[in-house]
């Protein structure tokens, strides 16, 4: 297949099209509105299901239902439509359905603005729903990942029965790259037997996320938990580049992580021994391998377009081993190479206090609104 | 035994529909939802659709429904029924899909789901049981609540000045273009049952069609929370409801003039 310029937002449908999605439901909101609009053609064409739905609200107990058919389905939205969907991922959750959504993260909180932003990370990492949930959360820093990674979720979704996020910010849903669109996969023609569909020629089934008993809805979350446990032990991904030799480590997923390649490179080239490593999944979250990171270097920079969400993830991983510097850029700020190639300077030059909060040193040398 | 007369075969006049499972139901006493369900498993085993059928359960006192019907079923957030019958309908267009809601699920949290399936002329069925109170979490006021009815969130009677009117479903989705079949029946004594059921039918019968949206409003009592036993529970149904809420036909397509059952 080619390579075209795509935009990201269209290859991320696209690629949800070409793996054999069934259903789309969806509303409009910046800065990924353009994932429904190519829905909008490209499903009917196809003979698929597409519906523009009267509200976030609507969209996702859409999907909740079209779910519980077992057909592949999935909705896309920004921030403030992710939240009004939060009520209807928990309900997925609780009844243990596949379903794919695509986050364009912008600035927040409340109307925000329509700029690029990390900020949405311990929404769905941990799980903004309520209750004692898990979703796989993937983190693109590229069109031709975003595509590669939509694809995926499909499949990830049905192993495990969970919800899947592609979590890209602004600036992924909206640039336009070079990259390459899988071919076309056939829609699925068989069902999960869990599935409803009529009770033609066998036992009804009820698909549902209360459990009155206690004790069975303990049951039910302690399955989703040792459901997390298999997919941390077979999901994890991530890219490490330059990290052979590295002493110094800088973290970072997403756009924000793209940006800190380039500090990379440009550190590299004055003789620095720094490297990056970059999470694709956030959850199921790479500890193991920062830890291991952790054990040969002298210190971490993390690098992301929020306050320090992931930050907090790292910093439990590591244990205190060795010192963590953080940097963010808020609001729908991005952050430029040169910004992450000081921090590296300062983070090489040391000396970095072993504790206290990373944030608070940031504060003291950060002046928000700059541009 | 002997007997003078010769034995006759024992006639079966009145069994549970097989769209209903055997299981006794938590509803109760003079609660009208056992009622509702049977006449829709009724005319599931009459329309032998049983077998293609998907139903979408509420939050309210129904929300275990799933326990009572021999079918498919699935169980909705509050209010969002009709988004969830959408989108199973959306990809499975020739299975029946109806929704049972309550009038909070279906007039107050729910309001822009139904409107907006309505609107569309998904060609679904709802079932709306208008007991005029909020059932399962103990009698407060509901969109459907009369003027002067006292709710445990409405002490002194449902003051319009602050709480506003109740709200006419059946009159206002019978003016979307999309609707089929809207109509409003009571379940308090039998003649209006019986009408009830072809109703229900009627209702089925305008999805198999594929002729739009369609709803049967359903009078309903709630003993329990009215604070009255269950006749007097009817006759305040039939007193004071259905001036307010009239037994009317307010949309049917012309495509199913003349139908009848």
């Amino acid at each position: 297949m080619t390579r075209e310029l795509l935009e990201g937002n269209f290859a991320m449908a696209e690629a949800s099209v070409r793996a054999g999605v069934e259903a789309y439901f969806g509303y409009p909101i910046t800065p990924q509105t353009e994932v429904l609009e190519w829905m909008s053609h490209r499903m009917p064409e196809l003979g698929r299901a597409f519906l523009q739905a009267e509200s976030e609200v609507a969209a996702i107990n859409m999907v909740y239902g079209a779910a519980c058919t077992g057909a592949r389905v999935m909705s896309s939205s920004s921030s403030p439509g992710v939240s009004l969907m939060m009520e209807g991922l928990s309900y997925i959750a609780g009844t243990e359905l596949p379903v794919v959504l695509i986050d364009v993260v912008r600035g927040g909180p409340g109307l925000g603005n329509i700029a690029p932003s990390q900020g949405d990370y311990n929404q769905i990492v941990h799980g903004g729903g309520h209750g004692d949930y898990f979703p796989i959360v993937l983190a693109p820093a590229s069109i031709q990942e975003a595509i590669d990674l939509t694809v995926l979720s499909f499949d990830l979704a049905e192993k495990y029965r969970a919800i899947t996020v592609v979590m890209a910010d602004g600036s992924i849903g909206q640039m336009m790259e070079p990259a390459e669109l899988p071919p076309m996969q056939p829609v699925k023609t068989t069902r999960p037997d869990w599935a409803v569909a009529g009770a033609e020629g066998r036992e009804r089934r009820v698909l549902t996320s209360i459990y009155l008993k206690p004790e069975e809805e303990e049951v039910t979350n302690y399955r989703l938990v040792e459901r997390m446990f298999q997919i941390q032990a077979n999901e994890i991904r991530y890219r490490e580049y330059y990290l052979d030799d590295a002493e110094f480590v800088v973290i970072g997923f997403g756009t924000a992580g793209r940006v800190a390649l380039s500090a990379v490179r440009s550190a590299r080239a004055e003789g620095i021994h720094v490297g990056l490593f970059r999470p694709i999944t956030l959850s199921p979250f790479p500890s193991t391998q920062i830890e291991s990171l952790a054990k040969h270097t002298q210190a971490m920079l993390v690098v992301e377009m929020n306050t320090g969400q992931m930050l907090d993830d790292v910093r439990l991983a590591i244990k205190g081993q060795v010192p963590v510097e953080f940097y963010g850029r808020l609001g729908g700020m991005v952050p430029f190479p040169d910004e992450i190639l000081d921090e590296i300077h300062r983070m090489v030059r040391g000396p970095l206090p072993p504790d206290g909060d990373p944030r608070k040193r940031w504060m003291l040398r950060f002046t928000p609104g700059r541009v | 035994m002997d007997t003078i007369a010769p034995a006759q075969p024992a006639q079966t006049v009145y069994v549970r529909p097989s769209s209903l499972t055997d299981t006794p139901m938590h509803y109760c006493p003079g609660c009208t939802h056992g009622v509702a369900h049977r006449l829709i498993a009724e005319v599931m085993d009459e329309m032998e659709i049983r077998e293609k059928t998907i139903g979408v359960a509420p939050v309210g006192c129904s929300v275990f429904a799933y326990n009572y019907f021999n079918c498919d079923f699935v169980e909705a957030a509050h209010g969002r029924a009709p988004a969830m019958a959408t989108g199973i309908k959306r990809v499975l267009p020739d299975r029946i899909v109806f929704a049972y809601q309550g009038d909070g699920d279906l007039a107050s949290i729910g309001m822009g789901e139904i409107m907006h399936a309505a609107g569309r002329g998904e060609n679904i069925t709802v079932i709306f049981i208008n007991n005029a109170i909020y059932g399962m979490t103990g009698g407060q006021m509901a969109p459907t609540t009369l003027p002067g009815q006292k709710t445990t969130s409405s002490p002194n009677g449902r003051d319009v000045e602050q709480m506003g009117f109740p709200l006419h479903m059946s009159e206002v989705l019978a003016k979307m273009e999309g609707s089929g079949y809207i109509v409003r029946r009571s379940l308090h004594d039998p003649k209006n049952i019986r009408l009830a059921k072809k109703a229900i039918r009627m209702a089925f019968e305008t999805q198999m069609r594929g002729l739009g949206f369609s709803m049967v409003e359903l009078l309903s009592t709630c003993p329990t929370n009215w604070g009255m036993t269950p006749v007097e529970a009817l006759g305040w149904l039939e007193e004071h409801m259905i001036p307010v809420y009239p037994l009317e036909d307010f949309k049917v397509s012309s495509a199913l003039t003349g139908l009848k059952f």
